[in-house]
């Protein structure tokens, strides 16, 4: 056992970062494992895989998808309007309750900075949210390999980059939406409203504005390219569907201001740097206050 | 070692804490007391760096909130009440022993010594342990790393004598580390300190030296004889480790502990007969002086005629 005048060895800064980060980083992960929100959140994806591939995995030709191009696009479109609320509502609710729990005071009085503390258990978070949605999707792509069905890897790897995209948004905005408040129900509450505000916001519902005329179109193409979800749903149907006719003369506008490509960058960088600035504005927020 | 010159802290309206100014040099053991709402827990999460305040706060010439790992990396700190940690207790301690430069094995042996299988209880989540078993794991985790100053908050509420014998023996074995022990009850920490502050409304109401007889690592050696057999002080003996013979009760009392012994004899002050308390270490002989006539007790009761 240490003498208790043992010398304490000097911290180099750098190293503290990455022991404190790395070992935030597994803790997170390890406390997850034992978490029934994870064990649901894992159950709901490889479930409905497994009752896409039951139920989808076949030739026809449905608007213009079949075999595992098919079930590809509604595993997508199914994850959009699952995952941004899970994360939301699990991310916040751990934070928080952390908060209320005491953990805040014990670990954050431990020899961790701040720093290292945060972003490691926000990429704890963040591979543990997409961890699922990516695994059960190549459960599907390994079944339909092993079923002898064609695989559309490019629109495959472009779909998952989309999914990961989108899942480090809604991480970064549970951190922020956690540094703001500091109680489970009130981060809870906005974390809903913030959903709810970005559903809305989708394109079905701004089109029903733009009918009525209470929004210019430019106005609510804008909206709808600032709208996270709504870039992945646009993004995610691009490959599968290069000429957009899913979403109708939309499209013109969409390709009128972006190109194909250029879209297809927007929809990949977008969801990053509003990922990175909300996780960033939730640190900045975090370290200024009273930390428990 | 510690310099707090006007830390004040608000929560909106309410002042927890108003203009402290306090110097507490290396290896002073000081006992914070005051009552709920005092503002001890706020004062230890200031010397934590956790919260905003008013004033400067130092520990070694280090601001906490500034240089956190460094300063941190000093202190042992043990909650008043254990998080809700739903990690499993081995991932908690490979937790602080990474953070903290420590060995997981030293932080195993601590909780040996308090009576707790850490090899047991290694994949059970920390929130599923009982409040004993938390408290003895934490206590174990402040003091199995190398530190120079103890922050604890209400460290023995939750223990049985023997861990309480333990804790005070660990902390005796530190006579040179700097300890801040919180308490509602001077009595409960009295003898594990050599400097009371008490704070009242956010303010230092008293700053006293204290000379205690009950030094860290005593013992007593204890006898006492109750009139008659009676179930629910069988029961609480027990749980302070003495052994019947008939009517008479021995064993080994820790010093620190003493008054509250002595409290738990008074609450059964109409069945106890006789009591003898020997300071071991004074005595040189595990034989209780009552038994040997009252040379060398330091504390011999009868009942008067």
């Amino acid at each position: 056992m240490h003498a208790p005048t043992a010398p304490i060895a000097p911290v180099p800064s750098g190293s503290s970062f990455r022991h404190g980060f790395a070992a935030t980083f597994r803790l997170e992960i390890a406390e997850a494992f034992r978490a029934r929100w994870f064990a649901i959140y894992a159950a709901v994806f490889f479930v409905l895989v497994g009752l896409l591939l039951v139920f989808g995995l076949t030739e026809s030709r449905v608007l213009g998808f079949t075999g595992l191009s098919r079930t590809l696009v509604t595993y997508i479109q199914l994850t959009m309007a699952i995952v941004p609320i899970f994360i939301l509502i699990t991310t916040v609710r751990s934070l928080a309750g952390d908060r209320e729990a005491g953990v805040f005071e014990y670990v954050l009085g431990l020899p961790v900075g701040i720093g290292a503390w945060y972003f490691g258990r926000f990429f704890g978070r963040y591979v543990l949210a997409a961890s699922p949605v990516i695994a059960a999707l190549g459960a599907a792509v390994v079944y339909g390999v092993v079923r002898g069905v064609s695989v559309p890897w490019v629109e495959l790897g472009f779909d998952v980059g989309l999914l990961m995209a989108m899942i480090f948004v809604f991480v970064g905005l549970g951190f922020l939406i956690s540094a703001l408040t500091r109680s489970v129900d009130t981060a809870q509450t906005i974390a809903f409203l913030v959903w709810l505000a970005l559903v809305l916001a989708l394109d079905l519902v701004l089109l029903g504005a733009l009918i009525r005329g209470r929004l210019a179109i430019e106005g609510v193409v804008a909206i709808a390219m600032l709208n996270p979800l709504q870039v992945f749903r646009t993004g995610s149907m691009l490959l599968f569907d290069p000429q957009l006719v899913l979403l109708g003369p939309t499209a013109f506008t969409v390709f009128d201001i972006f190109g194909r490509v250029g879209f297809m960058i927007w929809a990949f960088a977008y969801p990053i740097v509003l990922g990175t600035a909300s996780a960033l504005g939730g640190w900045l927020i975090f370290r200024r206050g009273d930390l428990p | 070692m510690i310099s707090l010159k006007g830390v004040a802290k608000n929560f909106g309206s309410a002042r927890i804490l108003d203009a402290i100014d306090l110097e507490i040099p290396a290896g002073q053991r000081i006992a914070l007391i005051g009552s709920n709402g005092a503002g001890k827990t706020t004062l230890f999460r200031c010397l934590l760096g956790e919260y905003v305040h008013e004033g400067r706060v130092t520990i070694e010439g280090r601001d906490p909130r500034r240089d956190r790992t460094e300063v941190l990396r000093l202190v042992g700190f043990v909650p008043q009440i254990a998080p809700r940690l739903e990690m499993p207790v081995g991932a908690l301690m490979r937790y602080v022993a990474d953070v903290a430069a420590a060995r997981i094995d030293d932080i195993g042996v601590l909780a040996e010594r308090m009576g707790l299988d850490v090899d047991a209880i290694a994949r059970r989540p920390f929130v599923r342990l009982s409040g004993g078993m938390k408290q003895k794991l934490l206590i174990a985790l402040a003091l199995g790393r190398p530190t120079r100053l103890l922050i604890l908050d209400e460290p023995a509420a939750n223990l049985d004598p023997a861990a309480r014998a333990s804790l005070f023996d660990l902390l005796a074995e530190r006579p040179q580390a700097t300890m801040i022990i919180s308490s509602h009850r001077i009595d409960e920490i009295a003898a594990l300190v050599n400097r009371v502050v008490e704070l009242e409304r956010g303010r230092i109401v008293l700053d006293d030296t204290v000379a205690d007889a009950g030094a860290l690592g005593s013992t007593f050696a204890v006898s006492l004889e109750t009139s008659r057999a009676e179930p629910s002080f069988a029961r609480a003996a027990g749980d302070w480790g003495l052994v019947a013979e008939g009517m008479r009760w021995t064993g080994t009392i820790a010093g620190p502990d003493r008054l509250r012994f002595l409290g738990f004899v008074a609450r059964h002050a109409g069945l106890v007969g006789a009591l003898s308390m020997v300071d071991r270490a004074r005595d040189g002989d595990d034989e209780p002086a009552a038994t040997r006539g009252s040379e060398g007790a330091d504390h011999v009761l009868h009942p008067a005629p």
